[in-house]
């Protein structure tokens, strides 16, 4: 059939380019070709409509907002003068997660130096596999293992902070109570981002040409010479884009820190005292007993959620697309 | 010159080390030997000390093991082979750090979970069981969880697909360009957001709580993840399948369906399939807009459903024994059907895999 179809065409025309513009304008290729291109425009209109949709609610709860949408503290949508604001979540989550990404950014660039350059072949390989099933781990998992069997455990680390760190202001604990604090949160959202930063670091080190590597060993460099004069250099953009992925995954994080946070809305740099929230955690908490105003409210800080996390994602992406190579998406 | 004045300086100052290439050194299982020791020396000072946090044991361990490392080697060798060993016991402990949660994980998960589970807890819902008593189980989840993940993957899979293909083999310009971008900032869309877009869609057109308005968010959360791993597959597929089909006469959409989606289907698969296993542990979206239920409801089109990471967070927040015990149980039937859709994913990109693939 097709075979038929495409022998007739050729003849008349002669010259190269009309030839490929009668080749691909048969109803067939017609019609894939729009549904490709228009299953790629659905993706950009839901993109657009997203924004859309999230603005046009968060514009309707803000104008009946009586306090300042991004100064006040507290969240109250159902009173008799509506109050709401992000303040104590913009700080909560933009903590937390720098926390995790403190924590997690060293420990998983080592992890990936120890599975491209120090673990022995034969172990690399199923190592590597090991750290993606961390990933696939479901966050609610995550969370009920943090808030039963991590929270437990921190108390004695939290106590010898506070003691002997305690003069940071930083690692004051003032409240008496479970380690349920923004501080635990960073070290949760830290062990659920390692993967992705692993993984996207690894496949740039490597990348690194194994000539760089070979002619700093030849050169009688050590181990340790060759990672920091050939393979970090070449890394540092792939490293610094690993961590802004790991940052927006944070960022966005539900329900583990829904489950291992006990929320208040107070702003306090104690990072070790219970309370705080982040936007995620508190729509989690606060959608049951949500009204219709209190729904709008919740709808607008996850704007400000999406918006943030657009920024950071994009710009890790940009900086990933200077060197097309390696993408980290498929992480 | 220069040569030569290297020539002369050198012997003069490895002659006083006796052998020239027999520099001392230590043994390949230095490394072993300096951890063991950190070890020891870490739960020794721990027990003397009567510290109660073995997370502190682990520290104390791992931060002996760097030290013992760093001494040991400059002593015997150099500062320079003491940087390295530091570098690589720094190393092997950040390895070592992030299996503990792992392993912890893993285990407290298998550990809590097999004291529920039953084939009981499989088959049954939670109809008429209050929180705080043992018994129910997970069946109503398990059907919410499937319906809607089912129904996700029907919407995301050829929507992604199709994408996927329009990039690699039509896209050029502007408007692929745009794609790709949005497609990789979208695998970084929280899950909540993509929920409460739904929401605002639910509250616009007065629609109702659904399985269906889950599986909606949840396929928001599912394209682009598709659309990526479809089109590295698609990219591994050798030209010259494409070229050999179009010199004879081939259309480009037959091309596409019959050369190209064959060769790359085992690649295809495994990235739906893990996919599949991203989106089932999603809670976030559930909660917004699938409501959860105590009852069996397998029509996913109309009213409450429920979802297996949305029971555990039920069950978490009822927080009695039996509810910590049943939200474990659940959490190990999640785990498990998500690490057997890993690993069967992974299996068929290997046995499948394209021939270019090393």
């Amino acid at each position: 059939m097709a075979s038929i179809t495409t022998n007739t065409p050729p003849p008349p025309a002669a010259p190269a380019p009309a030839l490929r513009r009668k080749s691909t304008g048969r109803a067939g290729d017609k019609v894939f070709l729009g549904l490709s291109r228009g299953s790629g425009i659905l993706l950009l209109v839901l993109m657009a409509s997203i924004a859309i949709f999230l603005s046009v609610r968060a514009g309707m709860a803000i104008s009946k907002d009586e306090g300042n949408f991004l100064t006040t503290f507290d969240w109250d949508p159902a009173a008799q003068k509506p109050v709401f604001g992000i303040a104590v979540l913009l700080f909560g989550t933009v903590v937390s997660s720098i926390i995790a990404m403190v924590i997690a950014v060293p420990i998983a660039v080592g992890i990936a130096l120890f599975i491209s350059h120090y673990a022995p072949r034969k172990l690399a390989a199923p190592l590597a596999y090991v750290v993606d099933l961390l990933a696939a781990v479901p966050s609610i998992i995550y969370g009920i293992w943090g808030a039963l069997v991590l929270v437990p455990y921190l108390e004695g680390l939290n106590s010898w902070l506070d003691e002997y760190l305690g003069w940071t202001y930083v690692f004051e604990k003032t409240e008496v109570g479970v380690a349920r604090s923004l501080f635990t949160v960073g070290i949760l959202l830290a062990i659920m981002i390692l993967p992705i930063v692993t993984s996207v670091s690894r496949e740039v080190f490597l990348q690194v040409p194994r000539m760089n590597e070979e002619a700093a060993l030849a050169l009688g460099a050590t181990r340790w010479e060759v990672i920091r004069m050939s393979v970090l250099p070449f890394g540092r953009s792939g490293i610094i884009s690993a961590s802004m992925l790991g940052l927006g995954r944070a960022l966005g994080e539900t329900m583990a820190v829904a489950t291992v946070l006990s929320p208040s809305y107070l702003i306090s740099l104690h990072l070790l005292n219970p309370g705080g929230g982040t936007f995620a955690q508190n729509i989690a908490a606060k959608f049951d007993e949500a009204n219709q105003l209190g729904r709008d409210a919740l709808i607008a800080s996850g704007l400000v959620l999406f918006v943030l996390t657009l920024l950071v994602n994009g710009a890790a992406r940009l900086i990933i697309a200077r060197r097309k190579e390696y993408s980290g998406a498929n992480a | 010159m220069s040569n030569a004045v290297v020539q002369d300086t050198r012997p003069p100052a490895s002659a006083p080390r006796k052998g020239s290439l027999s520099r001392r050194g230590l043994p390949r299982w230095a490394g072993a030997a300096f951890g063991a020791a950190g070890i020891a020396l870490g739960c020794g000072i721990g027990l003397v000390f009567g510290l109660d946090s073995k997370v502190q044991w682990g520290l104390i361990s791992a931060i002996l093991f760097v030290l013992i490392s760093y001494v040991a080697t400059s002593v015997v060798e150099n500062k320079r082979q003491a940087k390295d060993r530091v570098a690589t016991s720094l190393v092997w402990v950040c390895f070592i750090l992030a299996l503990v949660p792992l392993v912890s994980l893993l285990w407290t998960t298998i550990k809590r979970g097999s004291k529920a589970l039953s084939g009981d807890f499989l088959s049954h819902s939670m109809n008429g069981v209050t929180g705080f008593e043992p018994g129910g189980g997970v069946y109503h989840a398990l059907i919410g969880t499937l319906e809607q993940v089912g129904i996700a993957t029907v919407i995301s899979a050829p929507l992604g697909l199709l994408t996927a293909v329009y990039l690699v083999e039509y896209g050029k310009g502007a408007l692929a360009k745009a794609v790709t971008f949005f497609v990789d900032v979208m695998t970084g869309i929280p899950s909540i957001v993509a929920g409460l877009f739904i929401l605002t869609l639910m509250l616009m057109f007065e629609l109702k709580p659904s399985g269906f308005m889950g599986s909606l968010a949840l396929s928001i959360l599912m394209m682009p993840v598709v659309v990526r791993s479809t089109e590295e597959m698609l990219k591994l597929v050798p030209n010259e399948l494409r070229e050999a089909s179009l010199a004879l006469g081939v259309p480009k959409w037959r091309t596409i369906l019959k050369v190209v989606l064959p060769t790359a289907i085992g690649g295809i698969t495994t990235g739906v399939m893990l996919a599949i296993a991203r989106i089932a542990g999603e809670t976030a979206p559930i909660m917004l807009l699938v409501f959860g239920s105590q009852l069996i409801n397998t029509n996913p089109f109309d009213g409450a459903q429920s979802s297996l990471p949305f029971y555990i967070w039920e069950q978490y927040r009822v927080g009695s024994d039996a509810s910590y015990d049943r939200g474990w149980a659940a959490a190990l039937v999640l785990i498990a059907f998500v690490m057997i859709l890993n690993l069967v994913a992974r299996g068929i990109a290997r046995w499948k895999a394209p021939k270019t693939g090393r």
